[in-house]
């Protein structure tokens, strides 16, 4: 699977509260969990934000509470893929289990708000088209593609119970 | 192995477990709650489910936005209450509910050895009475009430030994503040927290769930205390249930940590973490200039039945400052009670407290206690994120519940020495 796109650039323990406030907890409508992505720390992102653009950041992205509402809202916005040094493990589990993919980078310093990227989440490699320079990601482990190919959890929940 | 590693293996059927493998293992408990409930039954109902694995095991709690502060948040509970009827899962209604990780220990639910998974980060509290807990997403409770099952990576683990006594005025949050500030928001991420040392031993199992509680804030997936008398009697006495405790639940000698991190408690005194991150965390004396204009004692972390008691010792005959305010959450029905009848919220009231019903409300900025712009509060909750209690242009310091009663009486940062006896 390749994505393209253009890079939004964020730092450090992005939390989930940052992602999507807490007071915005009070509907489950993907859309409109979208329409406050990272407001309370970047006003006005999800109006400019493109889809299929590409959120890259720090260490620990996605760190703090549980909400589901966080990948859902990078999703819904139309995240092709988030970038970071390391990910929250609830934020993770949420990600694989609803198909938002992630990418851990190690070299996320070099990579600047703006650039045009090009990732092939198959191959693990990440190519920053503006800087024309290239990077190879871990991919996940087995059972984590088992589950993506599934097209995440409830799918391959529903495989094994329901069918 | 590690009590975290057999507890595993014994849920996935496997002899021996070593960190990085993944198992699909057998829950105990399933949790959910009125913001993750509603998401996760979508996802159940989309999938085409029918049943549930085990009614008994599904427990959907309406903590965090009631009672219902608008329509919206109604029809999230009105969700829970109709998937509950329907399948017979347990679920609590307004006037019996109580803060998740408080009710659930409470009704004899989080058992010692037991694996739980809850849509709900600070589900990381029951490693207190030894289970095996951890939070996860809406999706994976969706799934885990039709297969009863959860994926998992096995963590490698962080062991904790605290050596010494503890200091007057400080207490489990103290160790665990202190201990995120030395380890970092993603110190322990991906790990498990392993809670021990002489310190331990005698600390109190309200001091205990704390202390687990915010295992997350160090980026862990679970924290966990072997149990010992303090669990036995928590059982036998307060709960007065039959629990035997499983054998060989403890890490063995030997066990493969990660790394070993000694802590002296002697040295600790009150621990405050400054805005924006729980591992701001200094001394309280360091923050003594801080004005504040809103003290909040309760959630999840501190809203059980000694923390209000430690925080009316510290108010009691006192008032609180002019220019602040206070709200007091006593964390389930039976804490509100119990407190009621030991006179706490007499004390309260007295001091010019708000005393609330049980509710998540101001910890996650939900309602009941929302920070406007400029403002400033001092919590004894779990998190000081940018805007986590109200405007995104308000401060958080987190404290344990005495130093938060003796900042409300002094209108700004204290000691609980500064105050009086």
């Amino acid at each position: 699977m390749n994505v393209k796109g253009k890079i939004w650039k964020f730092g450090d323990h992005i939390n989930t509260d940052d992602i999507i406030a807490a007071r915005y907890l009070n509907t489950t409508d993907g859309k409109e969990l979208a329409a406050h992505c990272m407001e309370t720390i970047r006003p006005g992102f999800a109006d400019a934000f493109v889809a299929g653009d590409i959120v890259v950041a720090g260490e620990n992205f996605g760190c703090g509470s549980s909400r589901e509402h966080a990948p859902v809202a990078l999703r819904e916005l139309g995240v092709s893929v988030v970038v970071a040094k390391s990910f929250a493990r609830i934020f993770l589990r949420n990600s694989i289990n609803i198909g938002l993919p992630l990418v851990e980078l190690e070299e996320v310093d070099a990579l600047r708000e703006k650039d045009l990227v090009e990732i092939d989440l198959t191959t693990g490699i990440l190519r920053n088209l503006t800087l024309n320079k290239e990077y190879t990601f871990t991919r996940y482990p087995d059972f984590l593609r088992e589950l993506i190919e599934y097209g995440g959890l409830m799918k391959w929940t529903q495989e094994r119970y329901i069918r | 192995m590690t009590i975290t590693e057999k507890i595993l293996a014994s849920h996935a059927n496997k002899k021996e477990v070593v960190p990085g493998e993944f198992l699909y293992a057998d829950l105990d408990l399933v949790l959910a709650n009125d913001v993750t409930g509603p998401l996760a039954i979508e996802e159940f109902e989309k999938a085409g489910a029918t049943k549930v694995f085990d009614p008994e095991k599904i427990v959907l709690v309406p903590d965090h936005f009631t009672p219902c502060k608008d329509i919206r948040s109604a029809e999230l509970v009105q969700s829970l209450r109709t998937f509950s009827k329907k399948h017979g899962t347990r679920f609590y209604e307004m006037g019996r509910v109580g803060i998740e990780h408080a009710l659930l220990p409470e009704e004899g639910l989080t058992l010692p050895g037991a694996l739980i998974i809850g849509a709900d980060s600070h589900t990381c509290t029951y490693g207190a009475v030894a289970a095996f807990s951890t939070g996860v997403g809406s999706t994976d409770v969706a799934a885990a009430m039709i297969s009863g099952k959860v994926w998992l990576k096995v963590p490698s683990t962080i062991r904790f030994n605290y050596r010494g006594t503890l200091q007057r005025w400080t207490g489990g949050k103290d160790l665990i503040l202190y201990t995120i500030g030395k380890i970092g928001v993603d110190g322990a991420l991906y790990r498990s927290m392993e809670f021990a040392g002489e310190t331990i031993l005698t600390l109190p199992m309200d001091d205990r769930f704390t202390m687990c509680n915010m295992a997350i804030e160090a980026g862990a997936k679970n924290g966990i205390i072997a149990p010992d008398e303090i669990t036995s009697a928590f059982f036998s006495g307060e709960l007065n249930i039959r629990n035997e405790i499983p054998a060989g639940l403890f890490s063995d000698p030997g066990s493969k940590y990660d790394q070993i991190i000694d802590i002296d408690v002697s040295k600790i005194g009150p621990q405050v973490a400054a805005p924006h991150l729980p591992s701001n965390t200094k001394d309280v004396r360091e923050f003594s200039s801080v004005k504040i204009d809103q003290v909040v004692i309760g959630s999840c972390t501190n809203g059980r039945l000694s923390d209000l008691r430690k925080a009316a010792m510290v108010m009691k005959g006192k008032k609180v400052h002019p220019e602040l305010r206070t709200i007091v959450i006593p964390a389930t029905q039976k804490i509100y009670r119990q407190s009621l009848e030991m006179g706490l919220l007499d004390i309260f009231i007295d001091a010019g407290c708000v005393v609330s019903t049980p509710t998540c409300g101001p910890c996650l900025g939900g309602h009941m206690g929302i920070l406007g712009k400029g403002e400033t509060a001092l919590a004894t909750t779990n998190r000081n994120f940018i805007g986590r209690m109200g405007s995104p242009e308000s401060f958080v310091y987190l404290s344990n519940p005495e130093v938060a009663a003796a900042s409300a009486v002094k209108g700004s940062i204290a000691h609980p020495e500064e105050v009086g006896k």
